[in-house]
C-alpha cells in the first residue's frame, strides 16, 4: 500500500525531519509508527497525504509514485486516504452529521445516498444517536470518533492517524485503537503514529520506530524476513 | 494483493450523479451565501451599502448627463443664422438669394430683414433712437435670418453651412449665434469624460471592496478551508461559495443603487417639470430605462464576481493544511 524508498525531507530553514527512511506497508496491513516527538512521525504522514513533498527519495502509494501527482490532483489523491488527527479537526459550527458528510459532498456523492452512508459510518463508531449534536457538545473521545467516522465514510483503502489518542485517557485510547483494528480487519490499511508505547505493545501489530529522522527499527521488514 | 481488491468497494460515483450533484451544490452554495448575507447583516450590510453608493454615483451621473444632452438638443432648435449682405447687392440679387436659400433642405424659415427695418428695430430696442437720427445714412446692412431644421441644428453642420454660405459673393458675414451652445456642449463633453474616469475608478473601488470583504471571509474560515482541503476538496469546490458571495454582494448593491437613483429621480420629477414649464420647454426628466437598469445589475454582479475571483485566487493558495 505504502512504500518509502530512501526518503529525505528537509524543511525550509534547514531542519532535516527525515534522513533516508525506507519501509513498506503491505495492503491490508496495520502498523504503528513511533518515536519521540520530533522523530519525524508527523512529517512521514504528511508526505503520504501530500501535505509536504519529499526533498529526495520516492513515496509510492498503491503502486503510484506520488511525486508525480500534480498539485491540482492532490484533492483526488487525498480522497483515497482517511486522515485522523490528534486535535480532530472538526468543523465546530456544523453538526456531527454534517461533519461526517463533508467528504461525501466534496466527492460529489448524490444527496439521496449521503444520509445512508453517514449513518453507516456513525453506526460503526457508535455515535448514531448523536448525529444532530454539535461537536462541542461531545466528549474528547466522542469527537475523535466523529473524526474517525469522517475518515472512513468514503471507504478509503488507507487510514492515517497522527496521535489519535494523544488527548484521551487510557481506556478511551484502547477503544479508539480497537476501532482502527476493526477497520483493518475488513481490509483497510492503517498506519498510526503514536508514542503511547504501552498501548502499542498490547495491539500486536508491527511497529516502525523512528529516531531523529531515521528508521531504527522496522518490524514490518522483520515480519517479512521471518516468513 | 488480494486485500487491496477492497479498493473496488470504494464508492464509485457515476458521471451523471457527479453532474447532478454539481448542480445541487451550485444551488446550495447560491442559496446559503444569499441567506448568509441576510443572516449576518452586520458584516455584509455595510459592505453592500458602500458598494451601492459606489454604483449609484456613476449611474446618477449617467442619468444626469443624458438629461443634460436632452436639454441641449432641445435648445439647438432655437439656433438661428444671420447672413449680412454686402452693400452692393441689389434688390433682384437679394430676391434670388432668398429664393435659392428657401429651396435648400436645411432651412425651415428664411426671413429678409432689410436695413431700413433693421435700423427701426435697433432704434426701438437700443434706446439710441435719437442719436441714430443724426446719422446721414443707415450703417446697417441687409440681413437674412435663417432658421435651420432641428435635424441640421447640430454645431458641426451649422458651422460648415455658415462657411459655405460665406463663400457666396453677396454675403459679407454668416454669423452663427451658437457660441454658448458650443460652450455648453464642450463643458458637457468634459464633464462626461470626467464622469467616465470617475466611473472607472469607482468600478475599481467596487472590485477592491468586494475583494477585501471576500479576503476577510476567507481568513475567517481559514481553519475550515484547511480541514476541507484535507478531506479532498478541490480549489473549485472551496472557491464556489466565495464567488457566489461576491456575486450576491454586487447584485444586491446594484439593486440598491438603482433604487437610490430612482428615488432621487422621483424627488426631482416635480421640480424639474416646474422648471421646464417656466422655461416654456417641453423637456421632461429622463430616468433609468429598463435596459439600463438591467445593465447596472449586470455590471454590479460582474464586478462582485470578479472582485471575489481575484481575492479567492490570491488568498486561497496561501491556505494549506498543516
Amino acid at each position: 500500500m505504502i512504500e518509502f524508498h530512501q526518503v529525505f525531507k528537509r524543511y525550509e530553514g534547514g531542519h532535516e525531519a527525515l534522513k533516508g527512511v525506507s519501509f513498506e506497508l503491505p495492503a491490508g496491513e496495520m502498523a504503528f509508527l513511533t518515536g519521540h516527538s520530533g522523530a519525524g512521525k508527523s512529517t512521514l504522514l504528511k508526505l503520504i497525504a501530500l501535505m509536504e513533498r519529499p526533498t529526495r527519495g520516492q513515496v509510492i502509494l498503491d503502486g503510484q509514485n506520488i511525486s508525480k501527482v500534480k498539485d491540482r490532483h492532490i484533492p483526488y489523491h487525498r480522497r483515497k486516504i482517511g486522515m485522523i488527527f490528534q486535535d480532530h479537526r472538526l468543523l465546530f459550527d456544523r453538526t456531527v452529521f454534517d461533519n461526517v458528510a463533508l467528504p461525501l459532498i466534496i466527492a460529489g456523492v448524490s444527496d439521496r445516498d449521503i444520509p445512508k452512508r453517514v449513518r453507516a459510518a456513525l453506526d460503526k463508531v457508535g455515535l448514531l444517536s448523536k448525529e444532530k449534536q454539535l461537536p462541542i457538545q461531545l466528549s474528547g473521545g466522542e469527537q475523535q470518533r466523529v473524526g474517525i467516522a469522517r475518515a472512513v465514510v468514503n471507504k478509503p483503502p488507507l487510514l492515517l492517524a497522527d496521535e489519535p489518542t494523544g488527548n484521551l485517557d487510557p481506556e478511551l485510547s484502547a477503544d479508539i485503537m480497537n476501532l482502527f483494528a476493526e477497520f483493518n480487519q475488513v481490509g483497510v490499511s492503517v498506519l498510526i503514529a503514536s508514542h503511547d508505547l504501552a498501548l502499542i505493545a498490547r495491539m500486536r501489530h508491527p511497529v516502525i520506530t523512528l529516531k531523529e529522522g531515521r528508521t531504527i527499527r522496522n518490524e514490518l521488514a522483520e515480519a517479512a524476513f521471518d516468513e | 494483493m488480494s486485500k487491496s481488491s477492497r479498493q473496488n468497494t470504494t464508492y464509485k460515483i457515476s458521471f451523471i450523479d457527479r453532474f447532478r450533484m454539481a448542480i445541487t451544490l451550485h444551488k446550495k452554495n447560491a442559496m446559503t451565501t444569499l441567506l448568509d448575507v441576510f443572516r449576518h447583516p452586520a458584516n455584509s450590510l455595510l459592505t453592500i451599502l458602500v458598494l451601492a453608493i459606489a454604483l449609484a454615483l456613476p449611474s446618477a451621473f449617467y442619468v444626469f448627463s443624458s438629461n443634460a444632452k436632452a436639454i441641449s438638443s432641445n435648445w439647438s432648435g432655437g439656433v438661428q443664422m444671420a447672413l449680412f449682405l454686402k452693400d452692393n447687392v441689389n434688390q433682384q440679387q437679394r430676391a434670388d438669394l432668398i429664393q435659392e436659400l428657401s429651396f435648400r433642405p436645411e432651412f425651415k424659415e428664411v426671413v429678409l430683414v432689410p436695413k431700413e427695418e433693421a435700423i427701426e428695430e435697433f432704434k426701438q430696442q437700443s434706446g439710441f433712437g435719437d442719436a441714430l437720427d443724426y446719422l446721414n445714412e443707415n450703417p446697417l446692412p441687409d440681413s437674412i435670418i435663417l432658421t435651420p431644421y432641428e435635424t441640421h441644428a447640430d454645431a458641426a453642420s451649422l458651422e460648415q453651412l455658415a462657411q459655405e454660405l460665406e463663400q457666396n459673393p453677396m454675403v459679407d458675414i454668416a454669423q452663427l449665434d451658437m457660441a454658448w451652445i458650443q460652450r455648453y456642449q464642450a463643458i458637457l463633453e468634459i464633464s462626461q469624460k470626467i464622469g467616465t474616469f470617475v466611473s472607472i475608478l469607482l468600478a475599481f473601488g467596487v472590485l477592491l471592496i468586494v475583494g477585501n470583504t471576500i479576503r476577510l471571509a476567507i481568513l475567517n474560515r481559514r481553519e475550515e478551508i484547511q480541514v476541507i482541503k484535507l478531506v479532498g476538496a478541490t480549489d473549485a469546490f472551496i472557491r464556489r461559495p466565495f464567488l457566489y458571495s461576491g456575486f450576491w454582494y454586487g447584485l444586491i448593491a446594484a439593486l440598491l443603487a438603482a433604487l437610490m437613483v430612482n428615488i432621487v429621480l422621483f424627488l426631482l420629477l416635480q421640480p424639474s417639470s416646474t422648471l421646464a414649464e417656466l422655461y416654456n420647454s417641453g423637456f421632461s426628466l429622463i430616468g433609468l430605462a429598463p435596459t439600463q437598469t438591467l445593465s447596472l445589475l449586470a455590471i454590479g454582479s460582474a464586478l462582485g464576481l470578479f472582485g471575489a475571483w481575484f481575492s479567492v485566487s490570491k488568498h486561497l493558495k496561501d491556505i494549506q493544511p498543516t
